[in-house]
């Protein structure tokens, strides 16, 4: 399979970043990002290789922004108490303590839709990824493509939520057909 | 010869073939709509028992888990012990010595055998015929025995320890697993003659149950299904994992696309599964089973990956996401099955009732593997 030739082709639809990743590290080639919206593209172009669909795995990234701001603030913490200790040791007067920066609302956390792809023929795992913020969580689907991913998807709404937008049948699979719940959220409480 | 509904349904009427009825071997339901003796629609219902191993695998340690992946296929319960330990050990980089991969492959591989031979018998069952079973459980019972022996149990299995496996073999393993290959060696001749050129079975197969290569590609399926459709495609193969490059073997692929090609595939990989059993033996190295210096708290670093293995039943594969904690992020479960019961709706239109269930039958269901 020629990795080129399909990271060329993802580029061309306007995919995010293709990251060609170590295999015997990660156990997938080629890491796709797209927009929710260059879904469908880039899933064709896979098909049109002759892929076939191996899994479409959800992963919540709750709580992942928040986090991240706490990285940076004690980064800047870290950074401001070397530079006053090195002034202390210089005998300089400490510099004013900097202020705080002004923190806006924290972005909304998201939620991850992986679809792993897999070649009958030479072994080239593609992974392609969307994100979607959780309050609406809404992919198009590849069930028109993939009709094997007809269940896949089903089976990442029952536990995630996602909806994806023109699915011929989206309802519960693995759960009871009453299920109002989505019990893979990490906020979900039993 | 195949039979197929000649004309639109009619007048049609809904039959719920399950979830308990003995050929959906378990409980797996399927919603058929009928149109007098041939499907206009079928529809799988799923997820009777479903357990949602992948939440649980987000409430305990890497290594309790590890249970937890014998409970899924319990018809191949090493292999999916040999899925996920690959993964972690992917994820921690943890070495694990060249025994312990020798008898990660050979007890594998005896479970693929007792597997497909449990299928055998089954599956005969499911067409009518009910001895072959007997013969078959006959043959399963050595190497269930042969298997206690080593782990402990003799179904849900966790024998697989990242970095090795939990337990060294006795003085009988060797000896035994040999006199259970030549044993099984001169039975298979007896079940081609008395199953395989059996009219009726040929009768019931044959032209019985098309799947396309591209029905196989569109669906995901794997195993046996897609190389009864002439894929040839075998994780073992594909993307080698443990130490199956070192041995000889043949995927057996067959391109009527038809039930008896299925059928054929695993009758044939129980042979070359056999034979790698063999190889294994001969070349078993002496050595240490676990690796030294594995963490007691295992932490991965952060990120995903994945590793894929071949079951009796097709690729089975494990993506972990780690957030560098001691539990897993998010562990999804590819099961082999869930693709290959996917395609049943679209394969089984238009075909007869008793067709349906040879097909179905062919697919080689195991339910808890498809609920997880």
């Amino acid at each position: 399979m020629n990795r080129a030739a399909i990271k060329q082709k993802m580029s061309a639809i306007g995919a995010g970043p293709v990251s060609e990743t170590d295999y015997a590290r990660k156990g997938f080639a080629l890491d796709v990002q797209v927009a929710p919206e260059q879904l469908v593209a880039a899933v064709s172009v896979l098909d049109a290789e002759g892929f076939f669909i191996e899994a479409v795995t959800g992963v919540d990234w709750l709580g992942e922004q928040a986090a991240l701001r706490k990285e940076t603030e004690a980064k800047a913490a870290a950074e401001a108490k070397a530079k006053a200790e090195a002034a202390a040791a210089a005998g300089e007067e400490a510099p004013p303590a900097a202020v705080p920066a002004e923190q806006g609302e924290l972005p909304e956390d998201v939620l991850e839709a992986v679809y792993d792809f897999n070649h009958y023929e030479s072994l080239c795992r593609v992974t392609i990824r969307t994100k979607v913020v959780r309050s609406k969580p809404e992919v198009p689907t590849i069930s028109r493509i993939y009709p094997g991913a007809n269940w896949h998807e089903r089976e990442t709404h029952d536990f995630f939520g996602i909806t994806f937008v023109g699915h011929p049948y989206l309802e519960p699979l693995l759960l009871p057909e009453d299920a109002d719940y989505h019990p893979l959220l990490k906020d979900f409480r039993p | 010869m195949s039979a197929f509904a000649e004309s639109e349904a009619k007048e049609t009427f809904v039959l719920n073939l399950g979830p308990q009825h003995p050929a959906t071997h378990g409980v797996l339901r399927v919603k058929l709509t009928m149109d007098g003796e041939y499907i206009a629609e079928a529809e799988p219902v799923l997820g009777y028992i479903h357990r949602m191993h992948e939440k649980m695998g987000e409430n305990r340690t890497w290594a309790q888990f590890l249970p937890n992946t014998g409970r899924m296929d319990y018809l191949h319960a090493l292999a999916y012990n040999h899925g996920y330990v690959s993964v972690v050990e992917r994820a921690a980089g943890i070495e694990v010595p060249e025994r312990a991969e020798y008898l990660r492959v050979i007890t594998a591989e005896l479970n693929r055998v007792s597997s497909h031979l449990l299928w055998f018998g089954a599956f005969i069952l499911d067409l009518g015929g009910f001895s072959p079973l007997l013969y078959a459980f006959d043959d399963r019972e050595q190497i269930l025995d042969l298997l206690e022996s080593v782990t402990g149990s003799r179904l849900t299995y966790c024998y697989f320890r990242f970095g090795g496996v939990y337990n060294d073999i006795d003085d009988n393993f060797v000896p035994g697993t040999r006199a259970f290959i030549k044993r099984l060696r001169e039975r298979m001749p007896m079940y081609h003659n008395l199953v395989t050129k059996n009219i009726i079975l040929m009768k019931r197969l044959q032209e019985i149950g098309p799947i396309s290569a591209e029905m196989c590609r569109k669906y995901g399926a794997t195993g046996p299904v897609c190389r009864g459709s002439g894929i040839n495609f075998d994780v073992r193969k594909h993307e080698p994992y443990s130490i199956y490059p070192e041995f000889d073997f043949d995927v057996p692929v067959y391109d009527q696309c038809d039930s008896m090609a299925r059928y054929m595939v695993r009758m044939d990989e129980i042979e070359q599964s056999m034979r790698i059993i063999e190889q294994a033996l001969d070349k078993l190295p002496e050595g240490p089973v676990m690796a030294e210096k594995v963490p007691k708290i295992l932490k991965p670093a952060k990120g995903d990956y994945y590793h894929a293995v071949e079951t009796a039943r097709g690729s089975f594969g494990v993506r972990v996401v780690s957030d560098g904690s001691n539990t897993p992020y998010r562990l999804k479960l590819r099961s082999p099955t869930f693709s290959n019961l996917s395609l049943f709706g679209e394969a089984c239109q238009g075909m007869l009732l008793p067709d349906a269930l040879a097909l179905m039958g062919s697919l080689d269901l195991v339910i808890p593997e498809i609920d997880r």
